[in-house]
């Protein structure tokens, strides 16, 4: 493979392969949303002080994450219709790989509420302060720094696993580049441009991420 | 103002509190004095609801401290309390703490409680500091922000627990002053600590506890210069004369 060559190759591949970042970008945010919504639902159960709460929650957790994301997507895209429920490729994809990371973020986020000083949760509670009041305005604010550096992670590691919505026909990169690859026989040529175009997305996520961490680890 | 009748708490099968009777009166300052692990914090921490208790009454300005209740609130407004280790807000500035109840505990208007807030940091010495992170203070500023704090919901008493002891010892004497300051204000105030020479000159009444009882209270001229119970005595010898 010349220089000359594979930039020729690139500039015919990039445009179908461009598509797939879109379908990356989005699928990535869309389960990130669902991720994050999740996960603070099942964090804060999980610190309710609920027995009845916490532990059917932390069973889901553990299923959820004892069920390899591949596992469930098939699942949600091949076996819910049996069910009546029909989803498109792209709503499976996000549907799965945000439950899936929802029992990530959502261990993330309970270890940050657990991390708050309480002395401070006491000192709310002995200013008269409500309990939603205590929530949202001392506990959840201290806890978002806490966790940002490990959330940037799993955003990463999300948008590296977005590629295996692949199995269920997602038209993200990594699925174009097959696409592309099988019917040119390009191989090297499709997949370093594959890996180069994720790099360009999640390098600067790790960047972003180590300054978060410089900021906020040290509080 | 603060009414205890036999109040009873135990965690567990640890009984901490057995039967302590007391009262603070309006514009009264008492300090509780006694060994570490006697319920002295404990005792401070159900007049303000941090602890639930077993047998006995708390009441507040007439009305009964119950943590299990959602008139707990009410109660809590009319008491604050100033922490051993500041509990500040770390996430918010020095005016940001003090702030932050008047609005959202007590609804009032931003502009006022700011100005409050300004009022308070100049009384407790640290006019100009309103942009301050907790982080930039030291411990001896940290705890006079904390007392502001306590002092913006306008309580009618202030519980201390401890407010200098984690404090290194050449900032203990700037709280001691703000505390002082109030003490002279004719605010009530309940202080737990070991700071023999404060409780002399400032407490109008010295409580003693010990093993989750009071051995001994009357005014502080009497406990802590002729103390009549031995175990008083014997305290009050090991923390004057700790090298003796």
């Amino acid at each position: 493979m010349t220089l000359s060559g594979f930039l020729a190759d690139a500039r015919e591949f990039l445009p179908i392969l461009a598509e797939g970042v879109g379908v990356t970008v989005a699928l990535t945010l869309c389960a990130l949303v669902l991720a994050t919504a999740l996960g603070v639902v099942w964090a804060l159960l999980r610190t309710s002080g609920n027995r009845w709460l916490e532990a059917p929650v932390r069973w889901l957790v553990n299923v959820i994450r004892g069920i390899p994301i591949i596992v469930q997507l098939f699942y949600i895209y091949f076996v819910l219709p049996d069910l009546g429920i029909d989803l498109s490729a792209f709503q499976a994809g996000v549907i799965g790989l945000g439950v899936a990371y929802s029992a990530y973020m959502g261990e993330v986020f309970r270890a940050g509420i657990l991390a708050v000083d309480h002395g401070t949760i006491e000192a709310a509670e002995s200013l008269g302060l409500s309990r939603l009041r205590i929530l949202t305005r001392v506990v959840l604010p201290q806890a978002v720094r806490i966790v940002l550096p490990p959330f940037g992670n799993n955003l990463i590691m999300l948008l590296k696993d977005s590629s295996q919505a692949s199995v269920i026909t997602v038209a993200e990169i990594s699925t174009q580049s097959r696409l592309i690859a099988s019917s040119t026989f390009k191989n090297q040529e499709v997949f370093t441009l594959a890996a180069l175009l994720y790099l360009c997305l999640s390098i600067p996520l790790i960047l972003l991420v180590a300054r978060l961490e410089k900021r906020f680890g040290r509080r | 103002m603060i009414e205890i009748d036999n109040l009873q708490k135990s965690f567990g099968a640890n009984q901490v509190l057995n039967g302590i009777t007391m009262r603070v009166d309006e514009g009264e300052v008492v300090c509780v004095i006694g060994p570490s692990g006697s319920g002295k914090s404990t005792l401070l921490r159900c007049v303000n609801g941090l602890e639930g208790y077993q047998g006995g009454t708390v009441r507040v300005a007439g009305q009964q401290v119950d943590r299990t209740r959602p008139e707990i609130r009410a109660v809590r407004r009319q008491v604050s309390m100033v922490f051993q280790r500041f509990n500040l807000f770390p996430h918010r500035t020095a005016l940001g703490n003090i702030i932050e109840a008047p609005i959202f505990a007590l609804g009032e208007a931003r502009a006022s409680a700011e100005a409050h807030g300004r009022a308070l940091l100049a009384r407790v010495g640290l006019a100009g500091r309103e942009g301050a992170w907790p982080s930039e203070l030291s411990g001896g500023q940290q705890q006079r922000v904390a007392i502001a704090r306590a002092l913006a919901m306008r309580p009618r008493a202030v519980l201390f627990d401890e407010p200098t002891s984690a404090l290194d010892p050449e900032l203990v004497g700037e709280v001691l002053a703000v505390m002082r300051d109030l003490a002279r204000d004719g605010m009530t105030m309940m202080v737990v600590t070991h700071e023999m020479s404060f409780a002399r000159e400032v407490a109008d009444r010295v409580v003693f506890m010990d093993a989750g009882r009071v051995v001994e209270a009357g005014a502080a001229a009497a406990v802590l210069g002729a103390p009549r119970e031995p175990r008083t005595q014997d305290f009050l010898r090991r923390v004057l004369q700790p090298l003796g």
